[in-house]
């Protein structure tokens, strides 16, 4: 059985650059000045590759896929 | 002037074709790097796009780079040693200019395997590795005018061109666009980026470009690792 | 035990609720309490036997049948946190947080004026159940009297060799964020003194990369009474969900402002009476602090209890009550308030770098009156986009405020729409706000 993960975003890190939203919009919007807005926190199987290229492709490593605890 | 690039074997061509490709590759990387940097936000195109593009070719370069050093090792005419490809200034062929490139790849390969490890490393860290790309690239640049058997083709003078227009228009554009704040570091990169095309058109005006280069740049001999 | 002591026994709060406590010698004796007062009281704080050992599980134990939660404002259950830093592994350290960078509050101020060795009790004893060998206690650096009186508080300890671990006392810039608890402990470490967002939790790898326990200053005395009369007694004030006292810093339109110790859940029109009653008809009153909630005067028989509070939107937060007058317009209190809250955020997250100055604004040209009609829903949208998106609670602090204040002065809104400010948005400001300008300096 494969853990299901939450994202997070560190949001010190965080300089709104937006990548995130635009690879998963399914679980991300963006407020008028480019900051993410977590519609959900959970990442859905489905997602979990969509999730994973959001993670990557962060210039500021500020956004996490986090695995929750058991 | 094409019976100087007539010369030598198979692999001698393999070597410059892919030393050629690998430069306009990484200028590409370089300057889709600085993009993403500053936030372009082009219509057609995803900014995640402009990241996956850097990420790729920069990979793409790498293997450009490895079929360059490996096939002026292969090649007999410049009887190169494997420790060549990672050691810089220990050539027996035109020591300075190859060196530079070796010291190129050494820097990319540091800021490539950093890139792989930035999760672990954490942004600070890999940043700051990150930065050695903007050294690795005019290094590149100097290797392949110095070393090169084409430099003189007017075809490679205008890539070379092409290259440096590329680089130093998208380095003038992050300073410009990094918006109020911090005049001085931006017009230090402003200048730092003009005097790089300064400095090679001179460097070509007096080197490259006289008769001789070949002879004078394998004679160069540099203290630093002793050249033989 | 001593017979002085005996006699502070029982002389100690009865259970009738409303009695004081951590404020009884203040009461007593009407100034604040040296070491020899202190002592004479209380008696030495009870430090088990074999202090070397990890943890004093009775402590721990104490207070979680207690049931005392922080009054820095959150609420958080002492007992879990002092739990979760006993189990670490490694020295644990202990931080006082005795900042109150909330404008609106002094009871932390003339808590630690008044008995100061109450707190420095519940820091030992707080050190000592969590296996920690040092206690910082942190202060503003613009209360230098406050500073000289402490120290002179810890060299009386020092020299009577009362406490098992080291105390030492820092001055912190004072700003709104920097009393925020990772703020603390990245001021200590040599950083600046802004929240931290990310994991690793303080309680996990805090000062010096240790366990850390980060308590407000009225908590840690409050802790200091629990150790030396126990639960049963913490639990005679207060309701049985919420027991105990806090102390409440009333202001505004009273008679009386202060500091007062209230049991929880007296109504909040007793603590009004209890500062001498309103001056003027009331409007609503700002509950918790800057980062609060209006409550309108029709609610002012709710007690002060989350559990009461709660289904209003409000909480009593850091205990603060400022009691508004008809005659002032809430929504320009609100809005210089915000400003405050905007300016004092550490410009660290998007949402406080972008989106609370654009609350503040919007709010400012609603409360002077140039407002488009558009501006409700956008300040509704923008507040709400807040909450829940910053490394500390600061945002969700703002968004509060904003919202309790578009719901509270709903009718002023509609006014102020409609026919520009009211007069009353031109006078003086009932709520003292200090100057919306950013700290200089984060060390």
């Amino acid at each position: 059985m494969t853990r299901t993960r939450s994202l997070r975003v560190d949001r010190v890190a965080c300089t709104g650059q937006g990548l995130c939203a635009e690879l998963l919009p399914e679980l991300i919007d963006l407020d008028e000045w480019g900051y993410p807005v977590l519609k959900g926190r959970a990442v859905p199987g489905e997602l979990r590759a969509h999730a994973r290229r959001a993670v990557a492709a962060c210039p500021r490593l500020a956004l996490h896929a986090d695995r929750d605890r058991p | 002037m094409t019976t100087l690039a007539l010369t030598g074997s198979p692999l001698w061509y393999a070597s410059r074709a892919s030393g050629t490709l690998a430069l306009i590759l990484l200028t590409a990387v370089v300057a889709l790097g600085i993009a993403s940097g500053g936030r372009a936000a082009p219509h057609r195109v995803g900014r995640f796009e402009i990241g996956l593009l850097h990420r790729n070719l920069s990979l793409l370069t790498l293997v450009f780079l490895a079929v360059h050093g490996v096939t002026a090792v292969l090649d007999p005419f410049a009887r190169l040693g494997w420790a060549v490809t990672v050691v810089p200034f220990g050539a027996s062929y035109r020591p300075l200019w190859l060196g530079l490139g070796t010291a190129a790849l050494d820097l990319l390969l540091a800021v490539i395997v950093t890139s792989a490890l930035r999760r672990r490393l954490g942004v600070r860290r890999w940043k700051a590795v990150h930065w050695l790309a903007y050294a690795a690239w005019p290094l590149a640049l100097f290797h392949g005018v110095g070393t090169g058997t084409d430099t003189r083709l007017p075809l490679q003078l205008w890539l070379y061109a092409g290259c440096l227009g590329t680089v130093v228009a998208a380095v003038w554009w992050r300073s410009a666009e990094a918006g109020p704040g911090r005049i001085a570091g931006r017009l230090l990169t402003a200048v730092a980026a003009t005097a790089v095309p300064v400095v090679l058109g001179a460097f070509l005006a007096a080197g490259p470009l006289q008769p001789g280069w070949a002879q004078r740049a394998a004679a160069t001999t540099i203290l630093l690792g002793g050249g033989r | 035990m001593n017979s002085s002591a005996t006699a502070a026994l029982s002389a100690r709060p009865s259970a009738a609720s409303g009695e004081p406590r951590l404020l009884a010698g203040w009461y007593a004796t009407g100034r604040p309490a040296a070491l020899s007062d202190h002592l004479g009281r209380y008696g030495p704080p009870p430090v088990p036997a074999g202090k070397g050992g990890r943890t004093s599980v009775p402590l721990v134990e104490a207070v979680e049948a207690a049931g005392l939660t922080g009054r820095g404002g959150a609420g958080f259950p002492t007992a879990r946190k002092l739990r979760a830093v006993a189990e670490r592994r490694g020295r644990a350290v202990v931080v006082v947080n005795a900042m109150e960078s909330e404008p609106a509050s002094r009871k932390d101020q003339f808590l630690v004026a008044v008995a100061p060795h109450l707190v420095l009790d519940g820091a030992v004893l707080a050190a000592v159940a969590v296996g920690a060998d040092t206690v910082h206690v942190c202060l503003p650096r613009d209360r230098t009297a406050q500073y000289r009186q402490l120290s002179a508080a810890l060299d009386e300890r020092r020299r009577a060799r009362l406490d098992p671990v080291r105390l030492r006392l820092h001055a912190l810039l004072h700003a709104y964020v920097s009393s925020e608890s990772t703020s603390l402990v990245r001021w200590l470490n040599g950083g600046p003194a802004r929240p931290q967002g990310s994991p690793p939790r303080t309680h996990e790898r805090g000062v010096d990369r240790r366990p850390t326990l980060v308590d407000n200053a009225e908590t840690l005395a409050h802790l200091a009474l629990i150790a030396r009369y126990g639960p049963d007694w913490y639990r005679r004030a207060g309701t049985p969900d919420e027991p105990g006292t806090t102390l409440v810093t009333v202001s505004g339109a009273v008679a009386a402002p202060g500091v007062l110790e209230v049991a929880l859940g007296t109504p909040i029109s007793t603590l009004l009476d209890r500062a001498a009653g309103p001056t003027d008809p009331l409007r609503a009153v700002l509950l918790g602090g800057f980062a609060g909630t209006w409550l309108p005067a029709a609610h002012l028989d709710t007690p002060l209890a989350r559990r009461d509070l709660a289904p209003l939107g409000a909480a009593p937060g850091a205990g603060v009550l400022v009691a508004l007058p008809r005659a002032a317009c809430g929504l320009s209190e609100t809005a210089r308030m915000l400003a405050y809250l905007a300016a004092h955020s550490a410009r660290q997250c998007g949402p406080c770098h972008f989106g609370l100055p654009a609350v503040a604004e919007d709010f400012t040209t609603l409360a002077t009156g140039r407002a488009d009609p558009g501006l409700p829903a956008r300040l509704r949208r923008r507040t709400g986009l807040l909450p829940d998106r910053g490394a500390c609670r600061h945002p969700d602090g703002a968004a509060r405020l904003a919202a309790s204040a578009l719901h509270t002065f709903a009718d002023d809104v509609g006014h102020h729409l409609a026919h520009g400010p009211c007069p009353a948005a031109h006078r003086p400001p009932r709520v003292p706000v200090p100057p919306a300008t950013p700290p200089e300096t984060w060390r």
